[in-house]
Formats: structure tokens, sequence, C-alpha cells
């Protein structure tokens, strides 16, 4: 759904695992969903830090 | 023979709810939905040859994929024409309509229409592309929906010129006709403020862009001492929604309490949103509000602070001037806090 995001003017957007879990991987083990969890996280923590004069897509 | 190919998402195509939103797309011969209605509308020497079926949360998970695939089965169908939807204000369903009857109409020549709401995402996306027939916000017009597309994709297909949007019933594709006016643009910019003035309905021929965003905000300098709050709209409540947050076009936001959690625990949790299979959030609220690895970095040092509260409110089939005001609150609200920073999670 990032397009949506776009569309509307969200100015920093990271990509989620899909729309029934965002920040989450039904298939992985815990430890690995953890650790896509953290990534996406950080990713976005990342965007916060980063300059942006239009919405833009971190991946 | 006229052949004519519809789509249709795993409500509409009766393959079942939201638990159903992951199936692939399918072709079936059979008239299912909509497409008993469409078949009534159909003159002499048209078909309706088939239907093929998508789950919505398949088609914007693997938009790639499931687009080739329903290419594949429009391909086999050899339709004339390409009928998508209407989506109505069903996001996913629309985005899916208008990625289809753009890749229809380019890549195999075929005319495509489609219909939806006009605060549907899929109308910004594609409008200019694709020929997008207005619809109401729900399916209580499917007949005439139909027939209003149908008559659109006849003229499409003959190369009959279509009439102004506003009269034929579509959204404006941004082209630019020349026409003669009765009286020129000083006097009817004139009129028009005549009848604004003296309250008489009017019509502008410019219409304004329904999305005006805000500039965007400055990066956060020193993550490591901002104090950072978590946000989402995929409806997470506490047990019992003690808020009473509605599950679709939600009037409120609400906070809640992450003071001494380490992680989010399913079993005091529960979802107010009735447009996404809510199981795996349900079996673990993180992969939603993802408390437990925001607490891992805070401990980490790498943000200052992780507010004690998180906002929740419902994304669901909500006006825009409405969620534009949540959104206000929910500002005002974090700003109020001292909140620098908002991961907000969206389903």
């Amino acid at each position: 759904m990032t397009p949506v995001a776009e569309m509307v003017g969200s100015h920093r957007i990271v990509q989620g695992n899909g729309i029934v879990h965002p920040l989450g991987s039904a298939e992985s083990s815990p430890e690995e969903e953890r650790r896509l969890r953290r990534r996406i996280f950080e990713k976005a923590l990342e965007a916060l830090q980063t300059e942006v004069d239009k919405p833009t897509v971190f991946s | 023979m006229t052949r004519i190919a519809l789509y249709l998402n795993q409500f509409f195509g009766q393959v079942g709810g939201e638990e159903m939103a992951n199936v692939g797309p399918r072709f079936t011969g059979e008239l299912v939905g909509p497409g008993r209605a469409l078949a009534t509308l159909l003159e002499p020497g048209e078909e309706l040859v088939g239907t093929i079926i998508c789950g919505d949360n398949y088609f914007a998970d693997h938009t790639q994929q499931a687009a080739e695939e329903c290419l594949g089965h429009t391909r086999l169908a050899q339709p004339d024409i390409f009928l998508a939807g209407p989506a109505f204000n069903a996001g996913r369903y629309g985005v899916a309509c208008g990625v289809l009857c753009k890749r229809v109409q380019d890549e195999l020549g075929i005319t495509a229409v489609t219909a939806m709401y006009e605060e549907n995402p899929g109308v910004d996306l594609y409008h200019s592309d694709v020929l997008i027939v207005q619809t109401g916000q729900n399916a209580a017009t499917m007949r005439d929906v139909l027939a209003t597309m149908l008559r659109l994709a006849r003229k499409l297909r003959a190369g009959e010129p279509l009439g102004k949007p506003r009269d034929e019933g579509y959204f404006p594709r941004g082209i630019l006709v020349a026409e003669l006016a009765e009286k020129p643009a000083a006097e009817r910019a004139i009129d028009m403020l005549l009848a604004k003035i003296a309250g008489r309905p009017f019509r502008t021929e410019v219409e304004l862009p329904a999305f005006d965003p805000p500039p965007a905000p400055a990066p956060v300098k020193d993550l490591a001492h901002a104090r950072v709050a978590l946000v989402t709209d995929g409806g997470l409540v506490p047990l019992g929604n003690p808020d009473g947050i509605e599950i679709s076009a939600a009037t409120k936001f609400a906070a809640y309490s992450l003071a001494d959690k380490d992680a989010l625990d399913a079993a005091d949790y529960d979802v107010s949103h009735g447009g996404y299979d809510n199981r795996y959030v349900k079996q673990d609220p993180n992969r939603l509000v993802p408390l437990d690895v925001a607490r891992d970095v805070e401990r980490e040092g790498k943000i200052g602070k992780l507010w004690d509260e998180f906002l929740t409110t419902t994304g669901l089939a909500n006006p825009v001037n409405n969620s534009r005001r949540l959104g206000q609150g929910m500002a005002e609200h974090l700003l109020e806090a001292g909140v620098e920073a908002v991961i907000l999670t969206s389903t």
C-alpha cells in the first residue's frame, strides 16, 4: 500500500511486511520474526533522521 | 459478438470475506455477484465470457504477480471489453481495478472500464490512465453503475467521443478538449461570483485537488535524546474496546498506556478494524504496534525515550475530512506530551 501513502502525502514511508501484519511474519520462527520487526523499525528510525522534500519510500 | 470479461475481488466474487482476502487469481465461467446483474444488462450480441476473481490482500501484497496472473486469465478469455469492479470505497480493491485496467488496455489493447467512489485511493492513482465511473460509497447503486460502465465501454470500443465527465458520470482524466463557449471566460467568472454571492448553485470549471499535504517535517536531529511515540491506524484496542472505537469510519482515537510493559501481551488486546484479517495481530499485537523491539532500541540508547502510551484508531472507509480531524487531534495530543517523533504503523 506504499503508493497510497505516497499519494496522500506521507513524507517518510517504510514498506511493512503485508497488510495483515505490517511488522510481523506469521510464517517465520519467533526469532526470525523479531529480527524482521527490528529491521523494519530501524528503517523507520533511519527515515526519521533523513531530510526529505517529498513523499519518499525508504527501502 | 462482443465478449466481456469482469474482474471482482474475493468478496464480490463470492469466495469469502476478509478471511479469504489472500486467495490468488482464479477464473470462472459462471455468473457470480455483480456478474448476474451485468448479464441482465447486456444487449443482443454481447456475452459475459468469464469472471476473474482475486483476494484483495493477495493483490496488494503481490501486485506484480497478481496482475500477471489476472492478465493471463484475461488473455485466455479473449474479451473485447474488460470491466473491473465497481470497487466503491474499498481501497485495496480500487487500486487492483486501476492496475488491471491500465495493463489490460495498454498491453492487451482491450477496452477497460472500472468504477469507484471519489475517495477511493484508486481514483487518484489511475484517473488519468483509466476510465473510472463515479459511484457512491457502497453497493446500493450497483445496477446503475454497471449500466454506466457498459455504456461508456461500448462508446470507447466503438471509438465514439465521450461527453464531459460530469455529464457522462466518470472522473476527469485531465484531458483538455477545445470547445466554443457561449460567453467569454471573464463573463462566466463574473456569473459564478454573482451566483456565489447570491447563494445560488454554480459549477466551477476548475476542480481543485482534494489533497493538500503539509510540507515535509524536518528530520529528528538527535534521536538518542528524543521522545518517540507509537501510533497505529490498525485498530488495536485493549480487550473489550473500552472507548468503543468503531470498526469502520472511526470517529475517535484513543491513547493507551505502555508503562511498565516490555511487549504487548496478546491476552490483553483485541482489534477493532473491519478491513483486514485480524488473526495475526490478535496472535501477537507487536506485529502491529512493535513495542518489543522499540523497548530493545530504547534500552540500547538509540532513542531517548519511548512515550508511555500509544495512540490508536481505525483507518477504514473514513472520509478524508474526518481522517484529517483525527490526525490533528493526535498531533495535538502528542505535542502536549512533548513527543518529537512518531512511528505510525498502518495495515
